[in-house]
């Protein structure tokens, strides 16, 4: 198999030496094809060769020189600020994120936040307005706990049938990290809430202090303010020193930089909530405050952009889901266009709201054909197809695309988003 | 965390404070406060009108959102047009045709805009040229004035354009 990567099939480079993915793809198609060919591999093994010292123990690691994932980029701008980078979810392993890889959107730029200076204010309908410092919320006893972050717009261009060549590009509006931080209701008990308090307007600290309202049911269930990722403060693209968690709702919803949560007896009825996160029926209606985002899957491998370079043989196909409304209980595969769904393996005990890595054991005939995956989650909601999908919310709706995801596969083993000769 | 808040609630009988957040001045309050409801809560004092709007805009706003507020191709936002085309194939969405409240122009205005230099209008610039949008998209005269009165009086065309979310809404066929 290709290595998963961004790189082009036709990029691809002849197969001179062997790399160590090439090797394991090797010794895949060599399992499947029996040990009789085991002979022909049977290469003089190298000398060992004088060994070299390596380098010193370093303050903060990074990664091997020989490995290249990395966010895309959005197409050139004038406002470079508003704008989205995406993870390569193809070059991931297991369910978490490499923070370094968590996609980005915001719409006025990463600001440079010092921590010592960065306060949290609570006010509106409560007993005693409050203000918190990131010290002040490390006094609370912390939680832990992994969460998938999506931007509801991940996917959108699905629904105009403009379809994305790769999962970077298709899905990459999504990450997955082990947040750490402080339940905001913790908060809300000292700050002691107003009974009218049913809304909480939440602002960030970025150059629009950009805020949305959120339901006060949300923030009295899961929602989090956290300030740790993957073991690490969070990184400043995430919303550093703090920012709002509210595990399985629409990106735009998990204020960064967090400064501000006024307590209110209804919403703002904010920008980001009305021009925008809003999605348009074919009558004109918007339907408004769509925070969950519902349950997806893609197959990160074989997937768009990739190659299938070991040929015909045992091929392991594996990817990622995840849902807004709690585990994921299944993932199907189908290898022959949505004919026959074949349960996938779950890997690890599912978190809620979090990313769940998923495989199946594959045997490639060698002939043209599509790939597909399909969630159910824990509320027994299935993904959708897109024609179901388009038939219901028309081309225009927008945002909280989670159809199912096709990958084509030609006899050559190049996978592609669009079927041969379309 | 039932351990910390017990922990929090006996304290109280010692008289000490048992919370971990300090008090809020409402000065602090005041300077860090930008949430404008639709209602118009939140709108601070001042006032603006089309007219005088239009010298705001020429100087805060055109170099980007270009004379009229038609935006620059793929860079920059259109803040006029597109009425009568939400419920269309080909929808375009603008201030005039798809935002539902007035005081949603104020709000944006005054904490995101001009997008390079966000924050440093007065609010009777922010007054001023959210009157001037407003006017550009036939939805108020030349010298209706805007303040905080006025402002969340005003009935923006797509106003009642907005249902709640109804997910989930596709049922796929197992
Ligand atoms: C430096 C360029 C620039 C200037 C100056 C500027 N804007 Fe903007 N404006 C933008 C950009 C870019 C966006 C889109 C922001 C985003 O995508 O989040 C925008 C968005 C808007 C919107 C939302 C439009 C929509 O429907 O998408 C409004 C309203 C607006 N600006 C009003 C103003 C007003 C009023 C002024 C003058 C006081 C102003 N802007 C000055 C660049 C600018």
């Amino acid at each position: 198999m290709k290595t998963p990567g961004t790189r082009k099939p036709e990029e691809e480079l002849p197969n001179t030496k062997p790399s160590r993915r090439n090797l394991i793809a090797l010794s895949a198609s060599v399992a499947a094809a029996g040990l009789t060919t085991l002979a022909a591999c049977n290469t003089k093994p190298a000398e060992t060769a004088p060994s070299m010292l390596g380098t010193a123990p370093s303050k903060y690691g990074n990664r091997s020189p020989h490995e290249a994932a990395a966010r895309s980029l959005p197409p050139e701008s004038k406002t470079p600020s508003t704008g989205a980078s995406r993870t390569p979810l193809q070059d991931t392993y297991g369910i978490i994120t490499p923070s370094s890889l968590h996609f980005e959107r915001h719409h006025s730029g990463v600001p440079d936040i010092d921590p010592a200076k960065h306060e949290l204010l609570i006010h509106g309908l409560v007993e005693q307005p409050l203000v918190y410092s990131l010290d002040d919320l490390k006094r609370f006893p912390a939680q832990s706990r992994v969460h998938f972050v999506e931007c509801s717009g991940n996917g959108r261009s699905e629904y105009s049938g403009n379809l994305a060549p790769d999962p970077q590009a298709s899905h990459g509006l999504a990450s997955c990290s082990e947040w750490t931080g402080v339940p905001v209701k913790l908060l809300l008990a000292e700050a002691k809430l107003k009974p009218e308090a049913k809304w909480l307007i939440a602002e960030g600290g970025d150059a629009c202090k950009l805020t949305r309202s959120i339901p006060l049911a949300k923030l009295l269930d899961d929602a989090m303010i956290v300030y740790g990722q993957n073991g690490e403060p969070i990184r400043p693209e995430q919303g550093y020193p703090m920012r709002l968690l509210l595990p399985g709702w629409e990106g735009n919803t998990n204020i960064k930089w967090l400064r501000r949560l006024n307590l209110a007896d209804g919403p703002a009825m904010t920008t980001h909530e009305t021009a925008f996160y809003t999605d348009l029926l074919p009558d004109g209606k918007a339907r408004q405050f769509s925070f969950e985002n519902e349950a997806k899957s893609v197959i990160t491998r074989p997937a768009g952009g990739q190659k299938i370079a070991a040929g015909p043989g045992m091929h392991d196909i594996t990817g990622l889901a995840w849902s807004g409304r709690g585990k994921i209980t299944r993932v199907e595969i189908s290898t022959d266009g949505g004919r026959i769904w074949k349960d996938a393996e779950l890997q690890m005990a599912g978190f809620a709201k979090a990313f769940t890595r998923f495989r199946m054991p594959w045997i490639w005939d060698g002939s043209a054909t599509s790939i597909q995956s399909r969630a159910t989650d824990e509320t027994g909601y299935l993904q959708p197809a897109a024609e179901e999908m388009l038939a219901v919310r028309g081309r225009n709706f927008g945002y909280h695309n989670n159809q199912i995801k096709t990958w084509f596969v030609r006899a050559d083993g190049t996978v592609s988003h669009v079927e041969q000769g379309a | 965390m039932k351990t910390f808040l017990l922990i929090a609630i006996s304290c109280i009988g010692f008289g000490q404070t048992p919370r971990v957040g300090r008090p809020a001045t409402e000065e602090t309050i005041k300077a860090m406060d930008l949430t404008v409801f639709p209602d118009g809560r939140g709108l601070p004092p001042g006032s603006g009108t089309a007219v005088k709007g239009k010298d705001v805009f020429k100087e805060k706003c055109s170099v980007c959102h270009n004379d009229k507020g038609e935006g620059r191709q793929g860079q920059y936002p259109a803040l006029v047009g597109g009425a009568g085309t939400i419920n269309t194939p080909k929808p375009i969405k603008t201030v005039g045709s798809y935002w539902p409240y007035a005081t949603t122009v104020f709000d944006y205005v005054r904490r995101a805009m001009p997008y390079d230099q966000p924050g440093t209008l007065k609010p009777d610039e922010v007054y001023a040229a959210v009157a001037f949008v407003l006017n550009a998209n036939g939805i108020i005269g030349d010298n209706d004035e805007m303040n905080a009165m006025t402002l969340p009086k005003v009935k923006m065309p797509n106003r009642d354009g907005f249902v709640l979310d109804k997910r989930p809404d596709v049922k796929a066929k197992k």
